[in-house]
């Protein structure tokens, strides 16, 4: 038997009852355009989260310093030493400690002396790269820079929230802050932090200066990194802050970007794909039972094929080809629907769509894959039958 | 002497019942090229378990059959459907077309189990109902044409594999007396270009046409 000649008995036979194949296909197209759907949104979505979302936590690396007995872990001169390094955005060493967490500070405002106000705010020292290392911005002055380190200039730089709360607008006149007793000249105030954003209740003071409130040591160092810069840099970290003891240190890494996209979406996608299959496993027991119907109804005519010389494998061919048919017709359907639902979802959400080659060849072939397994009961229960009795 | 079309020796069929049906019982008989042979007999005799059993569509439960020399009784399965697509051609009295089908398709349809190319198929399709007096009715669907035209079809069917032997179970069955001429004329001249011809019937005017007539009774056999 020709291939052209088998194909096209199929094709007859499904179309001869077009209605009875299209409702057959639905169980099919529906279970396709589900795990379609699912898998390409997936896959569209995953990609955005790694391009907009995990940009800012991804590179944030922190590294904690435990206390130390003897000499500091970590020097603050060592902060010059890791920005060097290749990856590393921005970088900033900051001294934080119990007796800096709770301090009076007051405001002097000259021009308004009956209003004087008293708050309790955490002193730090930083170094000078920590309005970058804080994604934040001087909202105005400026931050201290090394020279006012060296020369030990009673400077410091306060949050926004903090110099709200002390009264403090403007800087044209150099305002001063008592913190203890000691007056300070604010030259700046930073702002729009988008890590640390506890600094904007914060004073801060240069690690020369710091040394009155106990700030004396480095307890943690910001690090930003390029992306994908993090694994590397989480590695490297420890030895240049602290050559020698670098595996006391705590380094807090984000997590892996791919694993963390997985996390997220892995629940509801588990769902849908069963979803997806629990449809497929119905539209196969609909095909199934609709070929059984089919063959029941053909019987005379698969006698008389029978008659005419065809043989049991040529009649199971035959409507084993068919089902799979439907089930590729179903799945082309389905696929279509679920490409055209994804590209959709993707537009209506401004993602770029991803679209995976091997879905969309894969979910036709999956079709008639759920075509031809419904088809080896009905197509077997043909190519069983003895003429005699199919043409009786 | 030639071979013989269909060579019978001691025949018998049985169905498994309670008690066990005798459908036929030592059926001995010879057919020769060119034949037309009519088979008669009351309902239930065991005329088409013989016909089923001369089309190769049932085998007997002892006894031999040889078609055109070759034994059949002891071939596989592959080889008598083999056999039954080259050699035999098949009009039943239920015509068996199919209705999703054109007339010509309908006859396309023999030549798709066997090893004959594809080419030409249509051009032997059409010459067949030329033969059969149908060239006018090649597009219609089977459920227009009448009960003569559609046996017509079935014959043209039947001979489009150019077989040797022609089954026919009750052909005329279905038909009013003109059309059963039309069909009977058919067969006489299909005999005279040399075709093996068996016919059921019950119906005397076929049998009286035939060239040959054997009537069965209870599976017994005896040329009239
Ligand atoms: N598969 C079967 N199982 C049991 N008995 C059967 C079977 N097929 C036929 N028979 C019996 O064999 C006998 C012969 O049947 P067959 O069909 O050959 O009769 P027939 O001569 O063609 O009759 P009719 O003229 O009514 O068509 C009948 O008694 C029938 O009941
Ligand atoms: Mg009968």
């Amino acid at each position: 038997m020709h291939v052209r000649d088998l194909l096209g008995e199929s094709v007859v036979g499904m179309l001869a009852r077009p209605v009875r194949s299209a409702l057959t296909t639905l169980g099919t197209v529906l279970g396709i355009t589900t795990l379609v759907i699912t898998l390409g949104v997936a896959a569209t979505a995953g990609n955005q989260i790694v391009g907009r979302f995990d940009e800012l936590v991804a590179t944030a690396i922190t590294v904690e310093v435990p206390e130390s007995p003897q000499a500091p872990l970590v020097e603050w001169t060592a902060i010059d030493r890791l920005t060097r390094l290749r990856g590393v955005e921005s970088a900033a060493a900051v001294a934080e400690s119990k007796d800096g967490a709770n301090v009076f500070v007051r405001s002097n405002d000259i021009v308004d002396p009956t209003r004087v106000t008293t708050q309790s705010l955490s002193v730090l020292a930083a170094t000078t790269g920590l309005p970058e290392a804080a994604r934040g911005r001087m909202v105005a002055g400026r931050f201290y820079d090394v020279g006012h380190i060296r020369r030990r200039d009673r400077v410091a730089v306060i949050g926004d929230q903090a110099a709200k709360m002390l009264g403090v607008t403007r800087l044209d006149r150099a305002p001063a802050i008592f913190i203890g007793k000691h007056a300070y000249t604010v030259i700046g105030i930073l702002g729009d932090l988008r890590r640390e954003r506890n600094l904007s209740t914060a004073v801060l003071v240069p690690p020369t200066v710091g040394r009155q409130f106990g700030l004396r040591d480095v307890t943690r160092v910001l690090v930003n990194t390029s992306l994908g810069a993090a694994g590397l840099i989480t590695r490297q970290a420890p030895a240049a802050l602290s050559p020698g003891s670098g595996d006391m240190l705590q380094v807090v890494a984000p997590p892996s970007p791919t694993r963390a996209r997985d996390k997220a979406q892995d629940d509801v996608n588990a769902l849908f794909l069963i979803l997806g299959l629990v449809s497929l496993v119905v539209g196969a027991v609909g095909i199934a039972n609709v070929t059984l119907v089919t063959v029941m109804e053909r019987v005379p005519e698969i006698g008389l094929r029978r008659a005419l010389g065809a043989a049991r494998r040529h009649i199971a061919a035959q409507f084993l080809l068919e089902s799979t048919l439907i089930g590729l017709t179903g799945g082309v359907i389905g696929a279509a629907l679920g490409i055209v639902t994804v590209v959709a979802v993707s537009a209506a959400k401004q993602w770029t769509p991803l679209l995976d080659l091997r879905l969309a060849v894969g979910a036709p072939v999956a079709g008639a894959v759920v075509g031809l397994l419904a088809g080896l009961y009905p197509a077997l229960r043909a190519a069983r039958m003895e003429p005699v009795d199919a043409l009786r | 002497m030639p071979e013989p079309v269909i060579s019978l020796v001691d025949v018998g069929r049985e169905f498994p019942a309670q008690p066990p049906v005798r459908a036929l019982d030592g059926v001995t008989l010879r057919v020769d090229r060119g034949d037309y042979l009519a088979i008669v007999g009351p309902s239930g005799s065991g005329k088409s378990t013989l016909l089923n059993v001369l089309g190769l569509l049932d085998r007997p439960s002892s006894g031999s059959y040889r078609l055109d020399g070759t034994e059949t009784t002891t071939l596989r399965d592959g080889a008598r459907t083999r056999l039954r697509g080259d050699r035999i051609g098949f009009v039943f009295q239920a015509f068996h077309l199919l209705s999703h089908r054109s007339v010509v398709e309908n006859v396309m349809l023999a030549e798709i189990y066997r090893r004959q190319g594809r080419r030409g198929r249509r051009e032997r399709a059409l010459a067949a109902l030329e033969r059969v007096g149908l060239g006018h009715r090649t597009g219609f669907p089977p459920d227009r044409l009448s009960g003569g035209e559609r046996q017509r079809t079935a014959i043209a069917r039947a001979l489009m594999g150019e077989p040797s032997l022609l089954l026919c179970d009750e052909p005329t069955g279905n038909l009013d007396s003109r059309n059963t001429e039309a069909v009977l004329d058919l067969f006489d001249e299909l005999r005279g270009q040399g075709l093996t011809i068996v016919v059921i019937t019950h119906e005397q005017e076929v049998s009286r046409r035939a060239g040959r007539r054997v009537r069965i009774t209870d599976g017994v056999l005896v040329e009239e």
